[in-house]
C-alpha cells in the first residue's frame, strides 16, 4: 500500500499541463550561437565564435590558420591610419570634420586605435564613437535575441561630418547597411566611408570598403576571426577551415 | 422499481466488507437471499472473485442541475454517474432554477429520479424562500409531499441570520427533519476567491478565512443544543471546524452530524499555482494540515460521512479567468477512489469503515430505512462491489456527467466500482450503466 | 523568452539583460530627433486593457511605436462573463487576427497566465500589464531601473515599501524582483493591509514607518485607495496619513541619498504629501520616463529574436 500525503498526485492532472512559461534565450550574448554558414547574418565574422574555440584546446589548432600575427595587425592598422590621413587630410585648413565610428564589438577598439595612430602620424586628434547597429539589423528574427551594445556619438553629433565607419570584417555587407540606416536616424553626415581590417568577400549588397587592411579569399563556410587585445587579450586574425564548427 | 422483476442474481466469491473468506451472495426478490456457498441456480451469475462487497453508497450532497441547467447535468446523467460511482441513493440540493423551495419542484425532481430508476433521488428542500435567507420556505409542505423531504438546506448560501437558523432547527423537529448548513459567514467572505492563506496571498486572490466557517458551525451547534434540533454540517473544510465539532458533540439535546467531501480530503491550495478554475470550489481547497485533520476527524467519527458536493459546470463557466469561474467540482464517480487513496491506503479506515462513511452514516442521518443496511440475509439488496486492486486514470470527458469539470483529471486513482445493485437490480456493471 | 507574466519568471540574468537593454535604448535615443527604431517593423502589439490606466497603456504604446511595431489598442471594460465576449474568446481572436504580442491589463488575478495558457498553441507573446492584485512585472522592472540609476547596483540596498501591500500588484512584483536583485526589502503597513503569510516572504515587515526610514536607501510609496476605509482596513484617511503618509518630517529622517518612488497615480495628502511628491527627491517622472525604455526592452526581448519553438 502506498501512503500519500494530501496534495500529492500520482500523475499530474492533464488539464494542468502546459508549456513552461519560464524564459529562455534572454540571457547571455546571443552571438555565442552564431551560425558560421550564414553569410547574410555576418556571422562569418566569427566575432563571438573563436574565443571559446581556441580555449577548447590544441586539437583544433590543425583546423585553423593564422592570417595575421600581432605585429601584422599593428602594421595593418598603421597603414589604414596613413590612408585615412591621406584621403581625408584632417590637418588641412578647410578639412571636413572627420569622425571615426566603430561598430561594436571589435570595430570600437579598432576605431580608437586608428584615432591614436592618426594622432601619432598627423598630430590631429579625431573624435571617435561607437554605433551599435543591432536594432537596425535585418536578421534579428533569424537568431536568438541579441544583447545591445553601446552607442556613443561625439557631443557635436554627426551632422555635416565625414564619418568613417570602422569594423573588423566585411562579409555580406549587411552590417554596414544597418549602420547606414542607423546613421540616418542620428543625423546627416556630409559623407560616409568604411574602413575594415579584413575583407573576406561574398558581398550580398552593393557595398565596398574605402580602406581595407587585408583582402582574404575565403569559402563561404569558412570563418574569419579577428582578435584584439581589448576584447580577446591578444591581437591576431585567424581563418577557420571548412567544417570545423560541425562538431559544435 | 421493486426489483421483483429483476430475477435472481448470484455474486460468486465476494468479500463482504473485505473480510474473511470469499463467499457467494444470492439476491432474489430485491433482497439478500443467501450468503455462503450457494449451489442454487440464478438468472444471472456475476464472477466477483476478490471484489469487496459493501452496502450501496448514499450521497447526502449532490447538485443534479435539473431543473434549470440541463446543459450541465440532468437527473438522467447524474443517475448514471451515481450508479457508476457505486451510489444507490443521492440527495439533490435545492439550488436549482427554479429553487426547490416548494412541493411542486421537489416532487418533480423526485419523480424524475423514479423515472430514470438508477438510483434513489431524494430532493433536499430549501430552508428559505428562494435561498434568500429571509423567511422559511414551506418546509412542512415539502415534507408531506410525495418526495417526503427530510433534509433542508440553502446550500450555496449560508443561513447566516441566527434567528432564521434557530427557527429552522426548531421547526424541523416536528417534521423529523435535518437542517444541512453551508457554513460561511458572508461578511467574512465578500469577494473571496480562495482559502485565505499564503498561497492565495502570494497570487493576489482574495481570501476565504477559515473562521468564516468555524464561527458559523460553532453558533449552529449551540443553537442545535438549545433547540434540540438536528444540524448537519455540509462540507467541513477546516481543522478548526473539526475541533468545534469534537467539542460540541454530545454537549446538549441537539443532534450534530457532519460531512466532508473527497476533494477536501485530498487537494490543497497549492493548486492555485496554475490559476486553473477547475480547482475553484466553495468552501475552497485548504491546506495540507487541514486535509490531515479532516482525515483524522473522519476516521474518528467526528465527521460522520463523505458527501461529494458533486457540482457540474459548463466549460464556459470554468475555462475562464479565476475570478469569473463558478465554484464546484464533479464528484460522484471519483469519490470512492479518493476515499480509498486518502483513508484506506493510509490505514485510517478499513472496508467496514468505508461502509460506515459512504453508506451507513449518511443513510442514518437522512433517515433512510432501506439504505446503509448490514450485508445480511433478508436485508434490501442495495450493494456496491469494489475492485480494490484496480487502478484507473480519471478523464473528465469519459465521466457520465454532461460537464467534465473534475479536478482529478489525469490522476491515476486506486479502486473501481465493479457493480452497483439497487434493490436487486444491477444498475452498473464493469463501468457500464445497466438500464 | 515567450511571455512576461510574473517577476518570478525572470532569473537574475534575465533582469540584467532587460535592464541593460533599457539602458542602451535610453542612451541610443538620447537627444535624437528621430525617435524611431526599425527593430519591430511588421510586428503587431495589441494592448488589451480591461481597467483604466493611462500611464501604463501610453507607456506600452509609445514603446511599441518607437520600435516601429504596429500598436493597436483594444479597450475593454467590464467582466467577461455575462457581458459579451469571454476573455478566452477575445484572446483567441486577437491571436488569430495576427497579434504577435498581447499586453493585458485585467482586474482578475492570474488573467495573464490564463491567456498565455489559452494561446499556448499560437506564437503570441503575453505581457502582464497588471492582473488584479497579483503582479505588475514591468512596473517592478522600471522601478528597479530607476533605483539603479539613482543608487547603482541594488545588492544589499534597503528598499522600504509602504502602503497597501495587501491589494498591491506593484508590491508583489517588486518584492520578487528586488529580492532577486539582492536588495533588502522592508514592508511597512498596518496589519490589515498586509497579506497572509507575509512573514514568510523574503522581506522584513514592520508597522512603524518612522523606524523603517533609518538607514533606508529608498522609499517606495504605494497607492492607498480611499475606498479601503469602507472595508475597515483603516479608520480614516487622516489617521492613515498620520501613521503611514510620507511627509516632509519623515523625508528629513531619510538618508540624503535615498530617493522616493511612487507608481502613480498619487493621492496627495493621503499616502504622500504635496511637498514630498514635488521634491527633488521624488523620482516619479523618472519612473514614467524609464517605463518607456523598460517596456521597449521587454518588447525587444519578446519579439525581436527568432521565433521560439511552440
Amino acid at each position: 500500500m502506498t501512503l500519500r500525503r494530501p496534495g500529492e498526485f500520482v500523475t499530474p492532472p492533464g488539464r494542468l499541463t502546459h508549456r513552461s512559461l519560464l524564459l529562455s534565450g534572454v540571457s547571455g550574448p546571443a552571438g555565442d550561437q552564431t551560425s558560421f554558414n550564414d553569410p547574410s547574418s555576418e556571422a562569418g565574422k566569427g566575432v563571438h565564435f573563436v574565443a571559446p574555440r581556441t580555449r577548447a584546446g590544441a586539437a583544433d589548432q590543425g583546423e585553423q590558420r593564422q592570417l595575421l600575427a600581432a605585429a601584422d595587425v599593428a602594421r595593418t592598422i598603421a597603414r589604414i591610419a596613413h590612408q585615412i590621413i591621406e584621403r581625408t587630410t584632417p590637418d588641412a585648413e578647410d578639412a571636413d570634420r572627420v569622425l571615426l565610428l566603430g561598430i561594436p564589438s571589435r570595430g570600437a577598439p579598432l576605431a580608437r586605435r586608428l584615432a591614436a595612430k592618426i594622432a601619432e602620424f598627423s598630430g590631429v586628434t579625431i573624435p571617435t564613437g561607437t554605433l551599435d547597429v543591432t536594432l537596425y539589423r535585418d536578421d534579428l528574427r533569424r537568431r536568438p535575441t541579441r544583447a545591445l551594445e553601446s552607442t556613443s556619438l561625439p557631443v557635436d553629433g554627426i551632422d555635416d561630418a565625414l564619418v568613417v565607419l570602422v569594423d573588423d570584417v566585411l562579409f555580406s555587407g549587411r552590417t554596414v547597411r544597418a549602420a547606414l540606416d542607423a546613421l540616418r536616424d542620428h543625423g546627416r553626415p556630409r559623407a560616409v566611408q568604411l574602413a575594415v581590417l579584413i575583407d573576406r568577400g561574398h558581398r550580398e549588397l552593393p557595398i565596398r570598403a574605402d580602406y581595407v587592411g587585408k583582402n582574404v579569399p575565403t569559402a563561404r563556410d569558412e570563418g574569419v576571426s579577428v582578435q584584439l587585445r581589448e576584447t580577446d587579450g591578444t591581437d591576431a586574425v585567424l581563418l577557420r577551415r571548412r567544417g570545423t564548427e560541425t562538431s559544435r | 422499481m421493486s426489483g421483483t422483476d429483476a430475477g435472481t442474481t448470484l455474486f460468486r466469491g465476494v468479500l463482504p466488507y473485505g473480510e474473511g473468506e470469499p463467499v457467494d451472495v444470492l439476491v432474489a426478490d430485491g433482497r439478500i437471499a443467501e450468503i455462503g456457498r450457494v449451489t442454487q441456480r440464478a438468472d444471472r451469475v456475476v464472477d466477483a472473485q476478490g471484489l469487496v462487497a459493501l452496502p450501496g453508497f448514499v450521497d447526502l450532497h449532490t447538485h443534479l442541475r435539473e431543473p434549470g441547467r440541463e446543459d450541465t447535468e440532468t437527473v438522467q446523467t447524474a443517475s448514471e454517474a451515481a450508479a457508476l460511482g457505486g451510489y444507490t441513493a443521492v440527495f439533490a440540493m435545492a439550488n436549482t432554477d427554479p429553487v426547490a423551495d416548494n412541493p411542486v419542484i421537489v416532487e418533480y425532481v423526485w419523480q424524475r429520479g423514479r423515472d430514470v430508476g438508477l438510483v434513489d433521488v431524494h430532493p433536499i428542500g430549501a430552508v428559505s424562500v428562494g435561498l434568500r435567507g429571509e423567511r422559511l420556505a414551506e418546509l412542512g409542505a415539502m415534507a408531506r409531499s410525495r418526495a417526503g423531504v427530510r433534509l433542508f438546506s440553502d446550500d450555496g448560501h449560508c443561513v447566516s441570520d441566527p434567528l432564521l437558523m434557530r427557527r429552522a432547527l426548531e421547526y424541523t423537529r416536528a417534521l423529523g427533519g435535518v437542517v444541512a448548513q453551508h457554513a460561511e459567514d458572508p461578511r467574512l467572505t465578500g469577494g473571496a476567491q480562495a482559502h485565505e492563506g499564503p498561497a492565495a496571498a502570494e497570487r493576489g486572490l482574495a481570501g476565504w478565512p477559515a473562521p468564516a466557517e468555524e464561527s458559523v458551525v460553532a453558533r449552529d451547534c449551540l443553537l442545535a443544543h438549545h433547540t434540540g434540533g438536528r444540524l448537519h454540517v455540509c462540507h467541513v473544510s477546516t481543522a478548526g471546524t473539526a475541533d468545534v465539532l469534537r467539542w460540541a458533540r454530545g454537549r446538549g439535546e441537539g443532534t450534530i452530524t457532519a460531512e466532508v467531501t473527497p476533494h477536501h480530503l485530498l487537494l490543497t491550495d497549492e493548486r492555485l499555482a496554475t490559476y486553473d478554475p477547475v480547482n475553484k470550489v466553495n468552501p475552497p481547497l485548504r491546506t495540507a494540515a487541514d486535509t490531515e485533520a479532516l482525515r483524522t476527524a473522519l476516521a474518528e467519527g467526528v465527521v460522520d460521512c463523505v458527501a461529494t458536493d458533486h457540482a457540474p459546470h459548463a466549460p464556459q463557466e470554468k475555462d475562464t479567468e479565476w475570478a469569473c469561474a463558478r465554484p464546484g467540482m464533479l464528484g460522484l464517480q471519483t469519490a470512492l477512489s479518493v476515499v480509498v487513496l486518502t483513508m484506506v491506503e493510509t490505514g485510517l479506515l478499513d472496508w467496514r469503515g468505508v461502509a460506515r462513511v459512504m453508506s451507513e452514516r449518511p443513510a442514518e442521518i437522512a433517515g433512510l430505512a432501506d439504505q446503509g443496511r448490514p450485508l445480511r440475509v433478508g436485508e434490501p439488496a442495495n450493494l456496491t462491489l469494489v475492485d480494490p486492486e484496480a487502478r484507473w486514470v480519471v478523464r473528465g470527458g469519459e465521466l457520465a456527467s454532461i460537464a467534465d469539470n473534475t479536478p482529478f483529471e489525469g490522476m491515476e486513482l486506486p479502486a473501481t466500482v465493479a457493480a452497483t445493485m439497487l434493490r436487486g437490480r444491477l444498475t452498473s456493471l464493469d463501468g457500464k450503466v445497466l438500464s | 523568452m515567450r511571455h512576461l507574466l510574473s517577476a518570478s519568471d525572470l532569473g537574475g540574468e534575465d533582469v540584467a539583460a532587460i535592464l541593460d537593454t533599457a539602458d542602451k535604448l535610453k542612451q541610443t535615443l538620447l537627444g535624437r530627433e528621430v525617435r524611431k527604431l526599425p527593430t519591430l517593423r511588421g510586428r503587431t502589439v495589441v494592448t488589451a486593457f480591461y481597467e483604466n490606466s493611462t500611464r501604463t497603456r501610453v507607456s506600452f504604446e509609445v514603446a511599441g511605436k518607437w520600435m516601429s511595431a504596429d500598436v493597436i489598442n483594444v479597450s475593454a471594460t467590464g467582466s467577461s462573463v455575462g457581458k459579451g465576449e469571454s476573455l478566452r474568446d477575445t484572446a483567441l481572436t486577437l491571436a488569430a487576427a495576427g497579434a504577435d504580442c498581447v499586453v493585458l491589463r485585467h482586474p482578475a488575478s492570474g488573467a495573464a497566465r490564463r491567456v498565455a495558457d489559452w494561446l499556448a498553441d499560437h506564437g503570441t507573446s503575453v505581457v502582464n500589464a497588471g492582473d488584479g492584485t497579483h503582479e505588475h512585472p514591468t512596473q517592478a522592472l522600471l522601478d528597479a531601473q530607476t533605483l539603479r540609476e539613482s543608487l547603482g547596483e541594488l545588492t544589499g540596498r534597503r528598499i522600504v515599501i509602504v502602503g497597501d501591500v495587501l491589494h498591491s500588484r506593484v508590491a508583489r512584483s517588486n518584492v520578487r524582483l528586488l529580492h532577486r536583485l539582492g536588495a533588502e526589502v522592508v514592508l511597512v503597513a498596518p496589519p490589515t493591509l498586509l497579506p497572509t503569510g507575509v512573514r514568510d516572504w523574503p522581506v522584513r515587515v514592520t508597522h512603524d514607518l518612522d523606524e523603517s526610514l533609518e538607514g533606508a536607501d529608498a522609499v517606495m510609496v504605494l497607492r492607498v485607495q480611499a475606498e479601503r476605509m469602507h472595508g475597515s482596513f483603516f479608520p480614516s484617511a487622516r489617521e492613515y496619513a498620520i501613521a503611514y503618509g510620507l511627509n516632509e518630517r519623515r523625508l528629513a529622517r531619510l538618508p540624503e541619498h535615498a530617493p522616493v518612488l511612487h507608481p502613480g497615480p498619487m493621492i496627495r495628502g493621503m499616502e504622500i504629501s504635496h511637498a514630498v511628491a514635488d521634491s527633488p527627491r521624488s523620482l516619479v517622472t523618472d519612473q514614467v520616463r524609464n517605463g518607456v525604455h523598460v517596456r521597449m526592452a521587454v518588447l525587444y526581448h519578446l519579439l525581436a529574436g527568432e521565433e521560439t519553438a511552440v
